[in-house]
């Protein structure tokens, strides 16, 4: 390329140079393309199906769906929402995921906010403690978890499971939330004490209304792994009391089950994934801050 | 139903009215000590409720499970290691090990590898944000959804009738196949098979975090590289990737993690079988389908274990961190 850029200077060369630049771009485009529509067929295809009535799904591929006769229905969403416990495990995913969220959204601010700016001894100790727990792996807390709740009388209900959860996303909330806090302005807190207020009062005022960007990031990555979360609620709830399961859970049985419900599993993934989708797409900018802020959630 | 509402709408409310008012109380009760001792109780009253969750639902139990991993079934009895010679004598157990480690290299090797190569495509293009949020999309749903989506990509029909999964039908166009993916013990071919779609799932994080480090990048220092006559290529690889490796290293960290613990995808997807079993698996079904609590809290210590140096790995990077700032 270079010797033959050098033999022909001039207006060769540049068109050679023009030509391989738009071959590049081609190249480019092309692997992009061919990526995100590798990355979509697999949704596509699960949509498309779950659109599908009777057998249709084990007869043919959903892109046949595509050429006529054209057989789509509301059939699997109207059994799934009818006949299945489906509407009862959304809601339960609702009850589960809004209070697993605010719990430790609070628990978090104030523990990121003494870390942050207050001074005590043992306090970076402390806080590499934290940092340490965001590995513990969730399977090796369950047993005794189980037992304790079960000696409480409150496996099963959804207590539990806030419970948990705010145990288990709080060392992610309060290292997200302590970055964000301690990386505020200094002077801010020091003029606010000098002018009398209590750590309460700036906490509040100041260090709250400066934190929402990365309040709503972590109230959104804690509810997207709540709705999302299986194991926990699998083993504290499901193991129980199975009219508190959230979605996850149902659907993973249903799957699992390999009885009748196959034909509807689609339309019940979908619904599942409403949620998230909503809050991923109306949220994105706070969900991307959230994991390029604090990227080792456990 | 209503009741649950209810008793939710009372904790949305009531929880966050009980901890600012616990906030606000240890104001109060600071009023009646000293001037002195103020500063040195009062982080502690404020990091009480974080430490108590903590140290309940993390500390307590993972020290809990440890001892357990030395007590029988019922956690009646000491019986020594006889949990951990179990595990390092079952058939299962070792090939779930086996599984974890292909999980571990080719999961990481994956994500990292495609989340570097989009990010890098995608920062030279107008749609850029479009391609990222497809690409992204999948970590917002749950590992069961994503599940229940690769099964219908995996499907398999006997030989003769249409194929209805795209990948069968795929490779019927050249005349291979059908495979049925998930059964293909040889070569651990349904263990890749999940991989890929955990792939599907976390190489959106890894694009993520990598392109916000790519986007950190001084600009003048790659035009001053091009201006010198490099190429594309040696652009990328004496410059750009040198760069990135502290953030490759980082995204690494958490997929290694998350490989290790890897149960959604393995548990819906397959329940283990055909030596597709993993760790994590493999301890749900001591505990639920045996009973085995002795057992099971051995192979949740092996995974703990495992991960341990990672966890100080992360805290060494965290205090480099710390001391930068």
């Amino acid at each position: 390329m270079t010797a033959a850029a050098a033999t022909a200077p001039g207006q060769g060369g540049r068109r050679r140079n023009w030509f391989s630049r738009v071959r590049g771009r081609i190249g480019l485009h092309g692997i992009l393309i061919i990526i995100m529509v590798v990355w979509l067929i697999p949704t596509v295809g699960l949509f498309v199906n779950s659109f599908r009535g009777g057998t249709a799904y084990s007869d043919s591929g959903w892109w046949t769906a595509f050429f006529p006769p054209f057989n789509f229905s509301f059939e699997n969403y109207s059994h799934v929402l009818s006949q299945q416990s489906l509407g009862t495990n959304f809601l339960n995913s609702l009850f589960i995921s809004v209070p697993a969220t605010v719990i430790p959204l609070f628990v978090a601010a104030f523990a990121a906010y003494a870390f942050s700016w207050m001074e005590f001894p043992g306090r970076n100790i402390l806080f590499v403690a934290v940092v340490g727990l965001l590995v513990v792996p969730l399977q090796a807390t369950l047993i005794p978890i189980l037992s304790l709740f079960a000696s409480w009388g409150i496996a099963g209900t959804f207590l539990a499971v806030w419970l948990a959860h705010t145990g288990y996303g709080l060392p992610f909330a309060v290292y997200l939330l302590r970055n964000f806090m301690g990386s505020l302005p200094r002077e801010v807190f020091e003029s606010a004490a000098i002018d009398g207020a209590s750590p309460v009062t700036a906490f509040f005022r100041l260090a709250i209304p400066m934190s929402v960007p990365a309040l709503a990031a972590l109230a959104i990555f804690q509810f997207l792994f709540v709705w999302n979360d299986l194991l926990v609620a699998l083993i504290y709830i499901g193991l129980v009391n199975s009219d508190n399961l959230p979605m996850t859970v149902t659907i993973a049985n249903l799957v699992t089950s390999q009885g009748g419900g196959q034909v509807f599993i689609g339309a019940a993934a979908f619904l599942s994934m409403i949620v998230p989708l909503i809050v991923f797409f109306s949220l994105q900018r706070y969900f991307v801050r959230g994991i390029v802020g604090g990227s080792v959630k456990g | 139903m209503t009741d649950k509402l209810i008793t939710a709408a009372i904790v949305v409310v009531g929880v966050p009215a009980v901890l600012i008012t616990y906030i606000w109380a240890t104001e109060q009760v600071l009023r009646l000590l000293p001037e002195r001792a103020k500063p040195k109780v009062r982080p502690w009253l404020w990091l009480a409720p974080a430490l108590a969750f903590l140290g309940l639902f993390l500390v307590y139990p993972t020290i809990g499970t440890v001892i357990r991993s030395f007590q029988d079934r019922f956690g009646r009895a000491w019986v020594g290691l006889d949990n951990f010679n179990w595990f390092v004598h079952s058939d299962d157990a070792i090939s779930s090990l086996k599984n974890n480690v292909l999980w571990l290299v080719f999961l990481t090797l994956f994500v990292v590898g495609l989340g570097l190569l989009i990010a890098v495509l995608v920062d030279r293009v107008r749609y850029e944000s479009t391609a990222k949020s497809v690409i992204f999309v999948p970590l917002a749903i749950s590992m069961v959804a994503a599940s229940v989506i690769w099964l219908q990509v995996y499907q398999y029909q006997p030989p003769g009738e249409p194929q209805t999964g795209p990948l069968n039908a795929l490779i019927g166009t050249v005349g291979l196949g059908p495979v049925a993916w998930l059964q293909q013990e040889d070569f651990s071919i349904n263990t890749f098979m999940l991989i890929i779609a955990m792939t599907w799932m976390w190489t959106g994080f890894a694009m993520v975090i990598i392109s916000a480090a790519l986007k950190g990048i001084n600009p003048e220092l790659l035009e001053a590289a091009r201006v010198d006559g490099a190429n594309e290529w040696q652009v990328f690889r004496g410059i750009i990737f040198p760069l990135l490796v502290p953030t490759l290293v980082v995204v690494a960290t958490t997929i290694i993690i998350t490989a290790l613990k890897s149960f959604d995808i393995v548990f819906t997807m397959t329940s283990g079988q055909f030596h597709t079993d993993v760790i994590a698996n493999l301890m749900y079904q001591e505990m639920f389908s045996y009973n085995q609590y002795g057992r099971a809290s051995a192979v949740a210590v092996v995974l703990l274990v495992a991960i341990v140096p990672i966890m100080f790995f992360n805290i060494g990077r965290f205090r480099a961190q710390e001391a930068v700032r």
